[in-house]
């Protein structure tokens, strides 16, 4: 842990009680492990990216960490507070530091609401004293931050593509200058030449703002143009957590190494000789996950080992943390 | 000259940007709504009832609880309606102005219509959104209350209310607003779990807004598509179950009067061949439950237009 560092998640875990049907009220629920100790450090003005296929914690840990979803056990330190200790109104004053942005442009809305109304949102709950004249300015230098035009203030979120509606949602995380923002798949649902705006918006409000992000995608080439530190996700488990170069360059684990080669790339002569890996079989249930390795079932190199025994996350080399018996 | 015209260009150009106010959800519905002709003539049509019930009185010549001794008992020879006699929807049984007592019948039943739906849209509403925001344990306790209520015969707790309390216009607001609530707040709930994770109310919660402001900023202006159209619909059930309560001799006390108190009257007196005893009130009955069912449907065309 440096001075820099602003955030430090350690062994966050969150579990979902399921029930299935047919159960008995006296049936014991079923723990879904959605997020199994987690741990990263974050310093200021870094971007962690956080890979992994659908339905491998990526959004419940974002959730988690802004205490979305009750975590069961572990810490999220923010400037030395541990925030799930934290009661409601204390968590209250930490909320203007630490905004999102969602994957649905459109939905993360309010289709009743205007622009104007939609952006000043945070900046009337947290200071409600602000004079209108202010939180009008306010509102249009935000505006004109993220690239939209400040006479748009009074239109609806219908009324606007998607790459405006998460130009929006973007101006409103930013307008009480939060230190970190947390993207949930912010492009995901925006074609590719507005990735790249949106993206590359991102970027450059972060550097203006020193901003520190947390970008959760499944896109990896989006994912290795904006962060700094890579962390692979696999049902739930951490499985690689490496600077952003380093991880493109030499991935270690079996499962990053499959997600890397499957990354395409724009040159046919190249893409055709590429040899791909390919990952075999579902991803396994959440609920009853398979013993020692979680990887192991689809995993080529998996050996006895791994089912007895769950490898141990550790650094392999310098700033490059992997958890596999045979990594590279 | 070109420098002129330049000059307005630009300015015509700066009014069109300032002049940027999006078209809402709701102006857009107005404009469906307008389209929609059944809807839009039931509207004027309603409202030139509610009009007449206010004017009406200033043109008639007798007071609805005055009686005319001619006209009395017999009212099938000289009460019919004229012009001259000044009774214009000719008199009732006692021999009082028909005209004036309609009157005072839409007032009282249109009354009852708005003020009970009034009452049953906010405190369902507000009920409803609570109880499916929290969710959880309090969601269970809150509907559950709503279930025991609704299993309680409504007519029957209805009637001895009025029994109990004394028959009078209070007490069959609070009868009906009290009970009349329940549906509206199952409705709010379902629309409330359906609302409740969509991602802006997400980002309200990350914001740090309270669950009160998101409740009466982001949910219920949402909600309020489904409740103005189940409103709607909401009126007439109330005038209906208020005319019930009338035919049956305990709603509204004489010498006031409603649509159902009227109807029953007139019905009692038809075979002395004086219809238009019943279909005075009959007809203002009719066409205002209709015109109260197009619009509730128009304005659920003009509010979900997906769903068409």
């Amino acid at each position: 842990m440096s001075e820099h560092t602003i955030l430090q998640v350690q062994n966050l875990k969150v579990n979902f009680d399921v029930s299935s049907e047919g159960d008995m009220p006296w049936t014991k629920a079923k723990k879904l492990q959605a997020v199994n100790n987690v741990s990263f450090n974050l310093n200021s003005g870094e971007t962690l990216g956080v890979v992994g296929e659908s339905g491998c914690g990526k959004s419940t840990l974002a959730r988690a960490i802004v205490k979305m979803v009750p975590a069961d056990s572990g810490k999220v330190i923010w400037f030395g507070n541990d925030l799930l200790a934290l009661n409601k109104s204390e968590m209250r004053q930490h909320r203007k530091q630490i905004q999102m942005i969602f994957q649905d442009p459109l939905a993360s809305l309010n289709p009743r609401m205007n622009i104007g109304e939609i952006i000043a949102e945070p900046l009337r709950t947290h200071y409600p004293k602000t004079p209108e004249s202010d939180v009008k300015q306010r509102v249009k230098d935000v505006m004109n931050k993220v690239g939209l035009l400040d006479n748009l203030v009074n239109r609806y979120p219908h009324e606007f593509s998607g790459g405006q509606c998460q130009r929006i949602g973007i101006a409103r995380a930013l307008i009480l200058k939060p230190k970190l923002i947390i993207c949930d798949e912010p492009v995901s649902a925006l074609d590719v030449s507005i990735q790249a705006q949106v993206v590359n918006l991102l970027m450059d409000l972060q550097e203006e703002m020193e901003l520190t992000l947390i970008f959760i995608a499944h896109d990896l080439s989006i994912v290795k143009h904006i962060s700094t530190k890579i962390m692979v996700l696999y049902l739930g488990n951490m499985v690689e957590l490496a600077n952003s170069d380093d991880i493109y360059t030499n991935p270690r684990h079996p499962y990053t190494q499959a997600l890397i080669s499957a990354v395409p790339i724009p040159d046919p002569s190249i893409e055709k000789n590429k040899k791909l890996i390919l990952i075999e079989g579902d991803l396994p249930s959440p609920v009853d996950p398979p013993s020692g390795c979680v990887f192991r079932t689809r995993c080529q190199k998996a050996q006895d080992i791994c089912a007895i025994e769950k490898p141990e996350f550790k650094e392999v080399s310098n700033n490059h943390e992997v958890a596999c018996h045979f990594h590279d | 000259m070109i420098a002129i015209n330049k000059k307005k260009i630009k300015v015509m150009a700066d009014n069109l940007a300032e002049s940027g106010t999006g078209r809402s959800l709701w102006k857009d519905a107005r404009i469906r709504f307008m389209q929609n002709k059944a809807a839009t003539v039931s509207l004027f049509i309603l409202a030139a009832i509610v009009a007449f019930s206010f004017i009406g009185p200033y043109f008639a010549v007798w007071s609805y609880e005055k009686i005319d001794w001619n006209a009395m008992g017999s009212a099938a020879k000289v009460g019919m309606p004229s012009i001259e006699s000044g009774h214009f929807f000719g008199t009732d049984d006692l021999g009082r102005d028909l005209y004036s007592r309609v009157i005072q019948g839409t007032q009282i039943s249109l009354m009852v219509g708005f003020l009970g739906a009034s009452v049953a849209v906010f405190v369902g509403t507000l009920y409803g959104a609570t109880s499916g925001y929290l969710g959880g344990k309090t969601d269970q306790i809150m509907m559950r209350i709503v279930d025991i209520l609704m299993s309680i015969p409504y007519m029957f707790v209805l009637i001895l209310l009025l029994v109990v309390f004394g028959r009078s216009i209070g007490m069959l607001f609070i009868g009906i607003g009290l009970l009349s609530w329940l549906d509206m707040s199952r409705i709010v709930r379902g629309q409330t779990l359906n609302l409740k994770n969509k991602e802006f109310i997400e980002a309200a919660q990350v914001t740090g807004v309270s669950d009160f402001k998101i409740i009466t900023r982001h949910i219920v202006p949402n909600l309020l598509g489904i409740v103005a159209v189940y409103a709607t619909l909401l009126v007439p059930g109330i005038i209906l179950a208020e005319s019930f309560i009338s035919f049956l001799g305990l709603g509204v006390q004489e010498p006031s009067t409603s649509w159902g108190a009227l109807i029953k009257e007139g019905a009692g007196t038809i075979r002395y061949d004086t219809e238009w005893q019943l279909l005075f009130p009959l007809a203002f009955f009719v066409v205002s439950l209709f015109c109260f069912y197009f619009i509730g449907d128009g304005l659920r065309d003009a509010l979900d237009p997906k769903d068409r």
